[in-house]
């Protein structure tokens, strides 16, 4: 004999209020659906309309720049490789090794081991001079504060970005290096430009 | 009557053979053509130059391509069906090649005394015959991709079956409407009866329904669903490398010449000239190739320009857009040719 289930207790009048999202809700409004005639012209419409639009890059001139031949131009502050500075009248170095580029420097990638300057040997227009005075590229992070660090404006972070190398070592700058004129200049953007 | 069909004008088995190794060659010449021009104005279509490091122009640029893939490993998957895998590519290059016989350079012209056919073959079934060999094309994508033994090579293979049976319809009923204005089946025929004005303009709706179904035949955008690189890695050849893939690649694009050589001939006046301009045979040829390569320019500017359709959207257009509308022309020319007559 199966038990006869009980009536459920009648439920209370409960009022059934639409959930609110809240007033941040945005509402997306649709337009209606197209009918079908309407739905295939404009489809046909806007695909004849993305054909003109693809069709005007086609006859205008492709806005590439061809790299290795043709290089991208560089903001006069943009921060490239290193670059040491000498004295454009006696030809002195600038840079009297007093290691405080060294300090500033947040990757820890510049080495300066100080000597004194005698009257034979002058190298820099200070007391001392870097004997040694290594960058090492791999692990600068371009950040120019070497640049402001130093009292003697003898090291300016230049414009050179064509950094790559196959070997570590490679990438260790030496202050003769440094000092050269870079063989290729990067092209410099114009005012306004 | 015969079983066969009647073929519109009988030559010589040299010529035949002759001219089946030239409309080869023509169209292994043709290949790498229209593969440069894709990929040289697909640049331009977004701003770019395209290939252009290989040779003046990046004009070797295929030939690097095609050395490239036939220098690399013939690799076969270990769940591949070994015979199936190796014939499938070819079933695609074969019907590919087969189709591009039909289509019409010129009228019959006399080459030394001796009357040639500037065609393969001028058979009466035309349009029949091409849409027979895009039927069996279809099975050169769908062994390939089965055999491969690999899931996404099968969902493209499936995805192209499903798209190449859908599309097939629409087409030939887009043709249905030329065949019945011009009352004939051969592709020749097509064209003699467009020389007062081509069927472009009295079957405008044709043409665009054609097109269409056509895009979607060569497995090309919007309709590349069976490639669909960015979900299928590369669909029904995702396992196919070096001699296999190139031929593959080959026929897909010389599946759009041949297109653009049916649209011509059928929609295009074949090589007629407009304005009642009759220049002598040796130029037909030409005529008929820069048409062609007018509708090519249409394909790959299309693909510049539409992403790709959802596989369900592929299919509705396919059957409640492209199939009532290609039923409609059809319908609407045949009435309109018995009120007329």
């Amino acid at each position: 004999m199966s038990a006869v289930p009980p009536e459920p207790p009648p439920s209370p009048a409960v009022t059934v209020t639409a959930w609110s999202p809240g007033e941040d809700v945005i509402e997306v409004m649709r337009t209606p659906a197209p009918s079908p005639a309407r739905g295939t012209w404009r489809t046909f419409r806007e695909t004849l309309r993305g054909l003109m639009t693809t069709f005007g890059r086609f006859v205008e001139k492709p806005v590439t720049v061809e790299y290795p031949e043709e290089k991208t131009a560089v903001y006069p502050r943009f921060r490239g490789r290193h670059k040491l500075h000498r004295f454009e009248d006696s030809g002195l170095e600038k840079c009297v090794g007093c290691s405080l580029c060294a300090a500033a420097c947040p990757a820890d990638c510049i080495r300066v081991v100080a000597a004194e300057n005698t009257p034979e040997n002058r190298v820099s227009a200070g007391e001392r001079y870097a004997s040694v005075y290594e960058i090492n590229l791999s692990r600068c992070i371009f950040c120019g504060y070497c640049e402001v660090a130093c009292p003697f404006d003898a090291i300016t972070m230049g414009h050179d970005y064509e950094l790559s190398d196959y070997d570590r070592t490679d990438l260790i700058f030496t202050k003769e290096m440094l000092l050269a004129e870079p063989l290729e200049r990067t092209p410099l953007r114009n005012e306004g430009e | 009557m015969s079983v066969l069909a009647t073929v519109g004008f009988y030559e010589e088995w040299w010529i035949q053979v002759l001219k089946a190794i030239i409309i080869f060659a023509v169209g292994l010449q043709l290949v790498p053509v229209v593969l440069l021009a894709e990929r040289k104005l697909l640049g331009r279509f977004q701003a770019r130059y395209g290939p252009n490091r290989v040779g003046p122009y990046g004009a070797l640029q295929p030939l690097a391509d095609i050395l490239k893939l036939l220098t690399k490993e013939q690799f076969r998957p270990n769940t591949s069906a070994g015979m199936l895998f190796a014939l499938a590519p070819l079933i695609s290059i074969v019907t590919a090649v087969a189709a591009f016989a039909i289509i019409p350079f010129g009228n019959v012209q006399n080459i030394f005394g001796t009357p040639v056919g500037l065609y393969g073959i001028d058979v009466s079934i035309g349009p029949l015959y091409l849409f027979a060999f895009g039927a069996i094309a279809f099975y050169g994508i769908m062994l390939g991709g089965w055999s491969s033994g690999s899931k996404y090579s099968f969902l493209g293979a499936m995805r192209g079956a499903a798209q190449l049976i859908s599309y097939e319809v629409s087409q030939g009923l887009a043709l249905l409407g030329v065949i019945i204005t011009a009352q004939t089946l051969s592709m020749t025929g097509i064209v003699e009866a467009q020389a007062g004005m081509w069927y472009i303009v009295p079957q405008l709706f044709g043409c665009l329904i054609f097109l269409t179904a056509s895009f979607a035949e060569t497995n090309r955008a919007p309709f590349d669903l069976t490639e669909a690189d960015a979900e299928l890695v590369g669909g029904y050849n995702t396992e196919y490398g070096g001699g296999r893939f190139a031929s593959y690649y080959f026929a897909e694009y010389l599946n759009v010449l041949v297109v653009s050589g049916v649209v011509t001939t059928v929609f295009l006046g074949g090589w007629l000239m407009p304005f009642g301009i009759h220049p002598p045979g040796w130029v037909d040829p030409f005529i008929v190739l820069f048409k062609m390569s007018l509708i090519t320019f249409l394909f790959i500017w299309v693909r510049a320009t539409l992403p790709r359709l959802r596989y369900d959207q592929l299919m509705s257009f396919g059957w409640k857009v492209l199939l009532p509308l290609a039923t409609l022309n059809a319908l609407v020319t045949a009435v309109l040719v018995v009120a007329t007559h």
